[in-house]
């Protein structure tokens, strides 16, 4: 099978005199590191200049909030049932009076893990969820020392009410489309909180 | 008299000391970029600007790093080694002439009338650096990177030697300061005597120990070679002493071959700016610029070509450039003879 | 005045080194002190102003044969525990060797106290032009110099045709 045009055919005939010399070749050869010396470095200096990414770049996740600053996250565990990797783990617990701020829905997770060395960054975690809390961003894990800092807790993963994560990006057409749609709960935001349909009241 | 001499030549040695060692420091900041440039990278940007300072963060590196020595080594011998190769690098360049005479001194360490021979004594008495060093070690690596380093210098010296001799035929000279004067007039001799530069270019790379004949220290089989078991300072020396090594190769060969401190038609240019302290100035640049083309000569040959497998380096040594460098001296001799220069 | 304390410097070193290497255990010290008893003689030469034969003093001897030497040395590898012990026939054999090349030199070295200073006025006498008048033009010395080369490329031929394993 021919993949590119520049492979050779090797021979093992004797050598005319020409390439016995063998300075022709070591001619060529300096010729062409010579030509490299004058091409464009492929270097990109990292911490000073990013290196540019695609628009659906996958890289460290954050658990959202909505617009109230509560968290979206349910603690479904439709996640961890998707994760083909198995780096997400969560406990859940049960919302309590006057934690309506913090907590979206009435059941959110106590405990959220994701351990970033069985990550493959796959995304799937992100299209399984229901309640659109986790997202896959543009920010790239950090280098740690111990293998136990890189299982990332809810303080890394949860977006601070201060610094929100920008995922628009990540929202596809169909997602934002799929946003109007406020007859789902969790498309509801806190303007049109008035008449916000309880799935469960029906 | 005599005591202003002698502060002349003092200071000429000085000046010959750092000049070397400033080239071989910022050697090893041009290896470094000139092997990035020809991998399309950047090299060392961060000390200074361009990494112009990155030598002497390399060499407060060195200094600051643990003096190791190995527990069942020969410590005197261990400490000797790289001095033996630093003390024979820094010795070769004071027979090289740098520029023509001003006011009637010559810039010129010592024009003594062996300077080929004393050459060639200081290049043959540098193999004991590397050999002590890694015998001294108590390491298999070592031992095998000094043993290998002994047995190519020792084959490539000889090539070496036949190769300069046809220079000393055609100028009748071991002088170096003579072989450059001589150039002024007539040709470079590197258009005279091709062959024998060609010869004396590949052993110079085998007797630095550079690649691609730089099996001593190839770290792809023995570690580190002769230095494997040297860590700061002492390392600093074997690895300093190589660019020396480079930079006076690199003036040798420019003065034997390529008209040492001489421009090209150097008769119009001495004519035009006269035979005064800039006239010399300029040589001492040209010159200067002519070794510096040739370390970067060393670099580029180092960042293209392929290591050599040992018994190709034995069979180019012995089996192609010793009878080549011969066959050149009966063919000089041939031809001086045919053109009357010889009875 | 001052070559001649440069003279009694290198004698002694000259001396004391050659010494060390009868005396010392390790034979690659032996090696490094006869390496520097070659120095020391080169500097005899440079001192009798026969700076060509100093210079190709040491490149051939402490240049190239003693790196062969040291070469093998460390490649042997000599250990206390395998050094072959040594018979008292070998002793005295070496003994009485020893002591028949001592009363020739010592003979030899009885005969020479008339001969004149070696040190010559001109610093130029032992350059290379010099040297190769004497040799190839004056004194016609051509020819020993000839048959002398002719012998050392007769032992380069044996060397190789002994080293060559299969010979049929």
């Amino acid at each position: 099978m021919q993949l590119t045009n520049r492979s050779k055919q090797v021979s093992n005939t004797e050598m005319t005199f020409s390439e016995s010399l063998y300075l022709p070749a070591i001619l060529n050869g300096m010729a062409i590191t010579f030509k490299h010396m004058f091409k464009k470095e492929a270097t990109v200096r990292f911490p000073d200049q990013d290196r540019p990414i695609a628009p659906v770049y996958r890289g460290q996740h954050v658990l959202k909030r909505d617009e109230n600053g509560a968290e979206r996250c349910t603690a479904c565990g439709l996640c961890a049932v998707a994760c083909p990797a198995e780096a997400i783990t969560m406990e859940a617990a049960e919302r309590k009076k006057g934690e309506e701020t913090l907590y979206r829905e009435e059941k959110y997770a106590a405990v959220y893990e994701i351990n970033m060395l069985r990550c493959i960054f796959c995304g799937l975690c992100e299209e399984a969820c229901p309640k659109e809390a986790i997202f896959l961003t543009d920010r790239i894990v950090s280098a740690e020392d111990l293998r136990e800092d890189f299982i990332y807790g809810k303080s890394k993963l949860v977006e601070d009410t201060q610094h929100r994560v920008d995922v628009t990006r990540r929202q596809t057409e169909e997602v934002l489309e799929f946003k109007h749609d406020k007859s789902k709960y969790h498309n509801q935001t806190h303007e049109d909180g008035k008449d916000i349909i309880h799935p469960w009241k029906h | 008299m005599l005591s202003s001499f002698l502060i002349i030549k003092f200071l000429l040695a000085i000046a010959v000391f750092a000049i070397s060692l400033g080239v071989a420091a910022y050697a090893t900041y041009g290896e470094r970029k000139v092997a990035a440039f020809m991998q399309d990278r950047i090299g060392p940007d961060r000390a200074g600007p361009f990494g112009l300072l990155q030598p002497i963060a390399d060499g407060v590196k060195m200094f600051m790093k643990e003096d190791f020595v190995p527990a069942n080594s020969n410590k005197f011998l261990f400490v000797l080694g790289p001095s033996i190769a630093m003390t024979t690098a820094l010795m070769t360049a004071v027979v090289v002439p740098w520029a023509s005479p001003v006011n009637g001194v010559a810039l010129q360490v010592t024009d003594i009338n062996i300077g080929l021979l004393y050459v060639f004594g200081v290049v043959s008495i540098g193999v004991y650096g590397i050999m002590i060093g890694g015998w001294a070690s108590n390491n298999k690596y070592s031992l095998l990177g000094a043993l290998r380093a002994s047995s190519q210098m020792i084959s490539y010296e000889i090539a070496m030697g036949l190769s300069l001799i046809s220079i000393v035929m055609i100028t009748g000279t071991m002088s170096l300061g003579k072989i450059v004067e001589q150039q002024s007039l007539g040709y470079w001799n590197v258009f005279l005597q091709p062959l024998a530069f060609l010869i004396f270019l590949i052993c110079s790379f085998a007797e630095t120990n550079r690649a691609p004949f730089d099996l001593p220290e190839c770290e792809t089989e023995l570690v580190g070679g002769y230095h494997t078991e040297y860590s700061s300072m002492k390392l600093g020396f074997y690895l300093f002493s190589e660019y020396v090594n480079m930079f006076n190769s690199g003036a040798i060969m420019a003065s034997l071959f390529f008209g040492g401190y001489n421009l090209p038609f150097a008769s119009y240019f001495a004519q035009m700016v006269g035979q005064n302290w800039i006239l010399s100035l300029i040589q001492f640049l040209f010159f200067f610029g002519k070794i510096l083309f040739f370390i970067f000569l060393f670099m580029w040959v180092r960042w293209t070509l392929p290591r050599f497998r040992y018994d190709q380096l034995m069979t180019l040594g012995w089996k192609i450039l010793l009878p080549l460098s011969i066959l050149n001296i009966v063919a000089t001799g041939i031809f001086m003879y045919m053109s009357g220069q010889i009875q | 005045m001052i070559s001649q304390y440069l003279f009694y410097f290198l004698s002694f070193v000259s001396v004391m080194s050659a010494l060390m290497v009868v005396f010392s255990k390790n034979p690659v010290y032996s090696v490094l002190f006869l390496i520097l008893t070659f120095f020391s003689i080169a500097g005899h030469y440079f001192l009798l102003n026969a700076q060509f034969l100093g210079m190709v003093h040491i490149i051939v001897y402490a240049g190239a044969i003693m790196v062969l030497f040291l070469y093998v040395i460390m490649m042997l590898n000599l250990n206390k525990e395998d050094e072959p012990g040594t018979t008292t026939m070998s002793k005295i054999a070496a003994t009485i060797s020893g002591g028949i090349l001592m009363l020739v030199l010592v003979a030899a070295t009885r005969s020479v106290h008339g001969m004149e200073s070696p040190v010559a006025d001109s610093s130029q006498i032992g350059s290379i032009e010099n040297l190769g008048k004497v040799l190839f033009a004056e004194n016609g010395f051509l020819l020993p110099f000839e048959i002398s080369s002719i012998l050392f490329l007769a032992s380069m031929v044996g060397a190789v045709f002994l080293s060559k394993k299969e010979i049929r």
